[in-house]
């Protein structure tokens, strides 16, 4: 042997191996090279040793159904994280919840570098999985993963039904695993137990357009049905967030408020009580009331009138005249109080005191002329008529405290029903839910 | 870096050492398994062909592992019943020795510490706790292996072994240790889980198609 370069330790490249089927002689290739532990047969449903020289077989089984196609073809490749992967297995499983099966695809996904990763498939909802590379810590109703709390959201016993292709594990039809689910939506934490063996693995939501795009599959990915376990919530604020932020508008919007309280002047200048006779009626229902300055800027004006009212009315129309220009504002008044006692108790109606503001009034001299109407029941009353020049509104607050109170109501209550949705389907179902079913499993 | 030339017993072939406390190596042209002794190699045994092996990493493989580069100077390949695993044994550039594992695709690096009281290989119980260096770690699987073959230079001699139990222990961060039982006495290894691209591997295999 010459003593010049030496040789390249191994094939300078890996090449897939090409292989027959023991039992039925069909043309197997190993994709996922010296990574595949098992391979199943396409023709003959046989799975067979993949580590083994001769492919030894290891179990037969019959496909229940026929129609098992994967969505995602195997050998398709597609770029997932940025890394290029193919399709190198294919699995369906099931559980049984309550008498009912429900199945579920994965898919083995392997780069000869980077090694494999898993996707999941759930009436079109996705996830992309990993195996945990550090020990996440578990009770019976959480999991903590570096760092984050994960709910236990079920458990239950996954078989495996179906195989196609290439697996880095001893798979079987058949087997079944315990499997535990944790989740903190968009991700979800899995453990899965098979014999002795624990296996970790932490899965992320992804939508079906996203998974057509990175292995440019042709149609569209199916619907998604229902919420999945860990399908990010449409709400993408934090709730609570948000009603904090309110509290804080909201407190915000009341010292706006007092500031504006305080810088009212709130001056009176008109202060009177006038006697309504209903034996005058025959003379000249309206007056005038002295005359009274509204001295500084424009500002608003509030009359409030007031009278002793005992299930009676009185209203009053006004006009506010602007002695030098003429200008008048017409508006009319009801003071009434009702009250009594009926089967549901004692109520009440009404208030023995008016108000209205006037925006925007100019400086100026002004009078009232005052024109009272009576309930024809009531000979006669008092009534006052106090007039308050700069007055704060606060009806604007009002209105912006609902404008924002009217969005997050609505945002917390879609939050709401979806979680509702989400946990309806988990071993802790919302209250009420479990309650119906409850009832419902009793019928059966 | 001081290299050590010598030849093979066997064929004289040259060989070279990379690492100067390399214990054994294996002739890269005959396979012979070389043990070092004081003054010459000593032929101990022939490796017989290692199975198609599909890991990236090859001897004379460069990467980083925080600030310091290393070379892929030797490997122990072992096979478990669910498939194998390559221990690559590297050199780090200031002369200390480590190993990376490579256990389809998900890399470990990891070293030796001398450690007393290790527990005995029939004493350790999944889920049991251990502290070293002020780390616990806590037993997450007990395996039974053997070991398959061996290539390049290795700290130690490693050519006659048959059965191997390995006990890996987890921790809620990366980090991870190996009781390694293949002699009487107890080995322990820390390390840690690194991501492939972080190694920023030089002179890897290629991959058909790939």
């Amino acid at each position: 042997m010459s003593v010049g370069t030496p040789p390249p330790s191994g094939p300078s490249q890996v090449q897939p191996r090409a292989l027959n089927c023991p039992k039925c002689g069909a043309a197997i290739t190993l994709h996922s090279f010296g990574q595949a532990v098992t391979v199943v047969c396409a023709s003959c449903r046989s799975i067979l040793d993949a580590q083994d020289p001769n492919l030894a077989i290891l179990q037969q089984f019959e496909a229940a159904t026929h129609d098992v196609k994967p969505l995602i073809p195997l050998g398709t490749r597609g770029k997932l994280r940025g890394t290029d992967y193919e399709v190198t297995g294919f699995q369906r499983r099931s559980t049984q919840i309550d008498g009912i099966t429900y199945d579920w695809h994965e898919y083995v996904l392997f780069n000869p570098y980077k090694g494999i990763r898993y996707l999941s498939e759930y009436h079109g909802h996705w996830n992309d999985i990993s195996i945990c590379k550090t020990l996440p810590t578990a009770d019976f109703s959480g999991a903590n993963y570096l760092g984050e709390t994960y709910k236990h959201f079920q458990s239950a016993d996954a078989n495996t039904d179906f195989v196609l292709g290439e697996f880095p594990w001893q798979v079987r039809v058949g087997e079944k695993a315990a499997v535990s689910d944790y989740v903190h939506p968009p991700r979800v934490l899995s453990s899965e137990k098979l014999d002795k063996e624990v296996t970790w693995s932490i899965g992320e939501y992804m939508y079906g357009r996203e998974i057509w795009d990175s292995f440019k599959l042709s149609g569209e990915p199916p619907e998604a049905l229902g919420v999945y376990e860990n399908q990010p919530s449409p709400v993408t604020i934090n709730v609570t967030g948000m009603w904090v932020a309110f509290a804080a508008f909201a407190v915000l919007l009341l010292a706006l408020m007092a500031v504006f309280d305080m810088r009212a002047k709130k001056e009176p200048v008109l202060q009177e009580t006038y006697q309504f006779n209903g034996a005058d009626l025959k003379s000249e229902p309206s007056f005038v009331s002295d005359e009274f300055a509204l001295d500084g800027g424009t500002s608003t004006v509030q009359v409030k009138t007031s009278a002793p009212v005992d299930n009676h009315w009185i209203y009053v129309n006004y006009a506010l005249i602007n002695q030098d220009t003429g200008q008048a504002w017409d508006f009319g008044r009801e003071v009434s109080y009702y009250h009594g006692y009926d089967s549901d108790g004692s109520w009440s109606e009404g208030s023995r005191t008016d108000s209205v503001v006037i925006p925007s009034v100019p400086a100026g001299r002004y009078y009232l002329r005052i024109e009272p109407e009576v309930d024809p029941s009531l000979r006669s009353t008092p009534y006052s008529v106090t007039v308050i020049r700069d007055v704060p509104v606060f009806g604007i607050y009002g209105i912006a405290f609902l404008a924002l109170l009217v969005p997050v109501v609505i945002i917390s209550f879609r939050a709401y029903t979806f979680e509702r949705s989400r946990w309806s389907e988990s071993d802790h179902p919302p209250m009420e839910l479990s309650s119906l079913s409850n009832s419902s499993g009793d019928d059966e | 870096m001081s290299q050590t030339v010598a030849n093979c017993p066997n064929c004289g072939a040259k060989i070279v050492f990379r690492w100067s406390s390399s214990v054994q190596t294996v002739c890269e042209y005959c396979k012979s398994i070389l043990v070092r002794s004081d003054v010459d190699l000593k032929k101990v045994g022939q490796v017989a062909d290692l199975p198609p092996d599909s890991s990236p990493i090859q001897i004379n493989t460069e990467g980083q592992y925080g600030n310091k580069a290393f070379v892929v100077v030797g490997r122990i390949l072992y096979e478990y019943d669910q498939g194998g695993w390559n221990e690559w044994h590297i050199m780090m550039n200031d002369g200390a020795s480590a190993w990376l594992s490579d256990a389809q695709s998900e890399y470990a690096l990891s070293s030796s510490l001398k450690a007393s009281d290790l527990p005995a290989a029939a004493a350790v119980q999944v889920g049991q706790q251990f502290t070293w260096n002020n780390q616990r770690y806590t037993v997450s699987v007990v395996t039974p292996a053997h070991y398959r073959g061996v290539e390049g230079e290795l700290p130690f001699q490693y050519w006659d072994k048959t059965k191997v139990t390995f006990v890996d222990l987890r921790t809620a961060s990366r980090k991870f240790a190996t009781l390694d039982y293949s002699d009487p006495e107890p080995a322990l290894y820390l390390g840690e889980f690194v991501e492939f691209d972080d190694l920023k591997l030089k002179n890897l295999r290629s991959f058909e198609g790939w």
